[in-house]
């Protein structure tokens, strides 16, 4: 990747890595709460929907300060985490979880669905030949579901690349540490003669988006080829 | 021994029942939303009920009064439903074996290659479900069920989605579930055939209380029990193959009176249950002289009865068993029918159907 200078080559890496993490870190989260938005009923079920959907809603600008208080260094839960050398402030991680709460409500939508089309009546059967809730969730609807969590993640992953607002009000657009692919078009283009970087960085983005369709796509199809057993 | 007590209140009414099923096949028996569904269900786990008790021999499953409630993964039963549930991404083979993973290690184990081959399902271990028929798809959720090492076989009217030839295609293995695994087995059905098939006794349901229990020839034989509606009614006979003739007629011996049926497959000797529906019976008050029907059986009018329609029920005591049968009030007027009244019941050979004879249970004889 010569073709691409050293800052841009940094940026692309950095958001490969921010979205790798935002999105399988959230995978197992995203996929509980998949089901219990699907098969569960609790009080405040709604409200949990909301706080999910919210960053789909909201301003980015808005999540990403709503993060700096909560996450900042001065904020309580910031500052408790920082004590266990957990630290979001201006840092990669810190880019990681603006993009994982912004993909979240994406990956929890693909993977509810895809579990409300799994027939709860297979999970009795499963129970009554003798596998208790983890197992029959492990053997039968887990792989039932495979392809609604491929499309879940790779939808988080296009959505983290692509993070800019919750990301640079939260931890900036630090060359190295925070600055990624969007946010480092935006830096390219606030200068003179920064057109020809930025449009080398429009293409990767491209690229990689397309990429991860491709192959979304791909897997999902050979799920479904093992799921309908032809 | 399962022993069922229950409590629900349901949509329609309030589910209020307990009883006893002993060993063999016992089938709850009642139309559509008599609460069928419900009792099995509880029976399985799948669903709780307000109040009640289930136990299955020692083993308490259910008991609100002691706080007894075991979760369907613990109960060790085999419950085959109507739409049999196979695991869509599994091959057949795997779904046999899905079971297995979770049977105690001591369970006694039903040997795999035997219930392959009593199901003749051993050339679709390597399909998935998706490329069954229907019929398949049910007899591998039958052997699914019985590898899961079960105290208890439930069947949730497991016949009901399938047409009538796949029907035939299946019975005959739970007739040999019944006679030849003798796995204790509750199984739900409204249809009358599957009673006079299978039932070693029957519990009949009527908006969730039980109308009736007893042997499967004494229950359809009470023509108050009816379901599914008159045209199913009628009564079981137990009849004994005396020998096979060669215009393909068997004929059996049923209390005494000669039978004549279409040839069954039974060997001479085997006991037979023999279902004929009230509507093909004929009364005559005399002998009947010059008649093409080959059964005619002297009887005496136990009971008529009859509501607003044209029609009227007929029960009949004879030598082979109690006979009912379905004519019109006009008729029974006609011949001056009444309670103690002789007779004869006329049932034309042709007319018992090859699936209205059967093996009786042997856990009864």
């Amino acid at each position: 990747m010569s073709w691409l200078g050293p800052e841009e080559w940094q940026a692309v890496a950095l958001s490969l890595k921010v979205s790798l993490w935002a999105s399988l870190l959230t995978l197992p989260f995203g996929i509980f709460t998949a089901y219990a938005l699907a098969r569960w009923h609790f009080p405040g079920k709604q409200l949990v929907n909301g706080l999910v959907h919210l960053p789909l809603i909201l301003p980015p600008v808005v999540t990403g300060y709503l993060l700096l208080l909560t996450f900042g260094p001065q904020a309580g839960l910031g500052s408790l985490l920082q004590q266990f050398g957990i630290s979001f402030a201006f840092r990669w991680t810190g880019a990681a979880l603006a993009a994982a709460i912004m993909g979240f409500p994406l990956m929890v939508r693909a993977i509810r669905l895809s579990i409300e089309a799994v027939d709860p009546k297979l999970e009795d059967a499963a129970a009554t030949l003798g596998a208790n809730r983890f197992w029959s969730f492990v053997s039968v609807t887990l792989p039932l579901i495979l392809p609604g969590i491929i499309a879940g993640t790779i939808l988080a992953f296009a959505k983290a690349m692509g993070e800019f607002g919750a990301t640079i009000t939260f931890v900036s657009n630090i060359p190295g540490q925070t600055q990624t692919l969007p946010s480092a078009i935006y830096a390219f283009l606030q200068v003179p003669g920064g057109e020809t970087p930025a449009l080398r960085l429009v293409v990767v983005s491209v690229a990689v988006a397309m990429g991860a369709l491709i192959l979304s796509e791909l897997l999902a199809r050979r799920a479904a080829r093992r799921l309908g057993g032809l | 021994m399962l022993k069922v007590a229950l409590r629900q209140p349901l949509a329609d009414f309030t589910l209020d029942l307990s009883f006893e099923a002993p060993a063999g096949v016992t089938v709850l028996f009642g139309g559509s939303g008599a609460g069928k569904t419900t009792v099995i269900n509880a029976v399985a786990g799948l669903m709780r009920p307000e109040t009640g008790r289930v136990a299955l021999q020692d083993r308490l499953l259910f008991d609100v009064k002691q706080g007894v409630w075991l979760p369907p993964h613990r109960r060790r039963l085999g419950y085959i439903f109507q739409e049999a549930r196979l695991f869509p991404h599994m091959t057949v083979r795997q779904n046999l074996l899905f079971g297995r993973w979770f049977a105690p290690r001591g369970a006694a184990r039903e040997d795999l290659d035997r219930i392959i081959s009593m199901l003749g399902i051993g050339s679709l271990l390597q399909r998935h479900p998706a490329a069954l028929s229907g019929g398949e798809k049910q007899r591998v959720a039958i052997g699914r069920a019985l590898l899961s090492s079960p105290d208890l076989i439930l069947a949730d009217e497991p016949l009901a989605a399938l047409d009538e030839a796949r029907k035939e295609e299946i019975l005959p293995y739970f007739e040999r579930l019944r006679d030849e695994l003798k796995i204790p087995m509750l199984y739900v059905s409204h249809s009358a055939a599957e009673v006079a098939r299978l039932a070693t006794s029957v519990v009949v349901l009527k908006d969730g209380k039980v109308q009736r229990q007893g042997s499967a020839t004494e229950v359809l034989g009470d023509d108050r029990v009816m379901p599914t509606g008159v045209r199913a009614a009628g009564a079981l006979l137990e009849a004994r193959v005396l020998r096979h003739h060669l215009d393909g007629l068997s004929e059996l011996d049923a209390g005494g009176l000669s039978l004549f049926l279409p040839r069954v497959q039974q060997d001479p000797g085997s006991l037979l249950r023999v279902r004929i529906l009230a509507q093909d019976v004929i009364l005559s008050r005399q002998k009947p002289e010059g008649l093409s029907a080959l059964n005619i059986l002297p009887a005496e009018v136990e009971q008529i009865r009859s509501g607003t329609g044209p029609g009227a029920m007929v029960s009949l005591k004879t030598e082979a068993g109690r006979v009912l049968a379905r004519i019109t009030r006009r008729s029974a007027q006609a011949l001056d029918l009444a309670p103690g009244a002789a007779c004869y019941a006329v049932v034309k050979s042709v007319a018992i159907a090859r699936s209205d004879v059967s093996g009786t249970p042997q856990t009864e004889a």
